[in-house]
């Protein structure tokens, strides 16, 4: 334990555990692609076993009457069911499997992540632009392959006169477009900025206990540091919540372009 | 927390090491290779090779987060598609389908409970229109049993008052006609005795003169 | 002055200023609960059904945030 840096960024480092190889490159340091099974991927792959398990392990049974983690299975389902119909509608079902990926993957993982000595998948950047990109280029597609060219009157809002569309049309492709960017970057920066801040009160723990007689002092970031966790689970909820929600809102554009 | 924070910056001139591990933190990566520095610092837990900055933005690692998020992802959402979420559906279907019958079944009992109220309720009041009926008959013919008796009884009463009265009268009658009879034997005797003779065609004529005065 | 401390002073204090700017979501996080709270008081019955707005517009608002947080991580670390 006081072997482990304090640092506050360390937690978010990725180790390999072990390698697959480096393809493409000239062959030195640092060049081509390296790929590896890393401790993010591990939290990925038990993420992904941990909901498929809960799902598919939990509703085995088929019972009527449902049994605890059957029940579970299904408030889950029933809660991101209802979170889809009421934001795209009964059309939108079909975008269902793709919204609850999303939902459990991130809500597990965040949650993983309140484990102390667990990696954060969605702490880091690439992975929540993927998941941001998946719906973007969901949106995207689908909304060009339902509606055709009729699909870009998502930058025309309804009903406002011609002299302000032109002003209005380029901050609705600007949003439009930054929409993957804060889809993605909100998740990572809550779980991220969560993360430091337990970090670094941790880390005042730590420091405090090591200048003696201010030890004393140091139940206060110790406190300051169990309260930011109960807020950090909350906003691992909270995150993925919206994430999803989010998703619900952008879908609900591509099949319903023109606001 | 203020204070704290003050403390944080005094106790770390009292215990250099964890203090110098958070400056190395930025420092070192500041200076990007300084082997010593990092080294000593991530020795327990460093496995790859390149001292990396912030970790997200390390973009050596991105190629491996990317192929595993595409696998891991790419898994989750066919098994969700294919297997978990049909299955849990179906599950919830199938009680909706059950209730949903089961709702119907016993809407259908109540209905069936209603027709069979309803159709007691008919043959009650049925069975006490009868009820009346027969006690009406039954009053009726009671009724006319004893009228008819009544006047069996009231004929054969008057039949025999009428025929006592005859009888009266015939005997009136005939103690009547005794009575010129015996006034005449009487007569007859008392003339007899006083006169010693007495003639009976004389006396019954004069007794019936007498009679009719 | 040694360039490199004055990168690092000014990566520092740019971060610094960075982070002034989540100031303003947390005015707007604040203004969101708090309308949301006064609007629940004068007509608890309808707060329930708005929850969901509440959320969406506090994780819109705070994205705000979030953005002036990157902005110092990447002065920080990235520049």
């Amino acid at each position: 334990m006081a072997e482990q840096p304090i640092e506050p960024i360390h937690q978010f480092r990725i180790t390999n555990l072990f390698d697959i190889g480096t393809f493409g490159g000239n062959g030195t340091e640092g060049s081509g692609t390296h790929l590896a099974f890393t401790n993010s991927a591990l939290f990925m792959v038990l993420t992904v076993g941990l909901i498929l398990a809960f799902l598919i392990l939990g509703s085995n049974r088929r019972a009527i009457i449902p049994g605890r983690m059957q029940l579970m299975a299904e408030m889950t389902y029933e809660f991101v069911a209802n979170m889809v119909r009421d934001t795209t509608g009964t059309e939108g079902m079909k975008f269902f499997p793709l919204v609850a990926s999303l939902f459990l993957f991130v809500l597990v993982a965040n949650l993983f992540g309140m484990f102390p000595y667990f990696f954060t998948v969605t702490s880091h950047l690439i992975v929540t632009v993927m998941l941001a990109l998946i719906v973007f280029l969901t949106v995207v597609i689908y909304g060009f392959y339902k509606n055709g060219p009729r699909f870009l009157k998502v930058f025309v809002p309804s009903g406002i006169p011609w002299y302000i569309i032109w002003i209005v049309v380029p901050i609705e492709v600007l949003s439009f477009l930054s929409r993957p960017v804060s889809h993605s970057l909100r998740l990572w920066g809550n779980v991220l900025a969560g993360h430091i801040v337990l970090k670094v009160f941790g880390g005042m723990v730590v420091a405090l206990l090591a200048a003696g007689a201010w030890g004393v002092v140091s139940i206060l970031p110790f406190g300051m540091a169990v309260a930011m966790t109960g807020l950090e689970v909350l906003v691992a909820a909270l995150q993925a919540f919206v994430f999803a929600v989010l998703t619900c809102v952008y879908l609900h554009d591509a099949m319903h372009p023109g606001h | 927390m203020a204070q704290s924070v003050i403390l944080v910056a005094q106790a770390s001139t009292t215990s250099p090491a964890p203090a110098d591990a958070v400056q190395n933190g930025t420092v070192v990566q500041e200076q990007g290779a300084a082997p010593a520095a990092t080294g000593e610092v991530h020795a327990t837990t460093e496995h790859s090779e390149a001292p990396v900055g912030f970790p997200p933005f390390d973009a050596s690692t991105f190629a491996s987060q990317f192929l595993w998020f595409a696998i891991t992802f790419a898994v989750l959402y066919v098994v969700m598609s294919r297997v978990a979420l049909p299955q849990i559906g179906s599950i919830i279907d199938k009680r909706k389908a059950r209730i949903d019958g089961d709702l119907k079944e016993a809407e259908r009992l109540k209905g069936e409970t209603d027709k069979a109220i309803s159709a007691y309720e008919a043959a009650l009041s049925e069975a006490r229109k009868n009820a009346h009926a027969i006690a009406e008959e039954t009053r009726n013919s009671i009724r006319a049993d004893i009228d008819a008796k009544r006047k069996a009884v009231e004929d054969d009463l008057s039949k025999k008052v009428a025929e006592a009265e005859a009888r009266i009268g015939k005997t009136k009658q005939d103690a009547l006609s005794r009575v010129n009879e015996i006034a005449a034997d009487t007569t007859a005797a008392l003339v007899h005795r006083l006169t010693g003779e007495a003639n009976p065609a004389d006396v019954q004529a004069a007794v019936a003169q007498a009679v009719k005065e | 002055m040694d360039p490199e401390a004055a990168k690092l002073m000014g990566k520092l204090i740019g971060a610094g200023i960075a982070c002034i700017g989540m100031g303003g979501a947390g005015v707007g996080v604040g203004v969101i609960f708090g309308n949301y709270l006064s609007g629940a008081l004068r007509n608890p019955a309808a707060a329930a059904s708005q929850f969901s707005n509440l959320i969406f517009g506090f994780a819109v608002t705070e994205a705000m945030g979030i953005f002036s947080l990157v902005i110092a991580f990447l002065l920080l670390y990235a520049v």
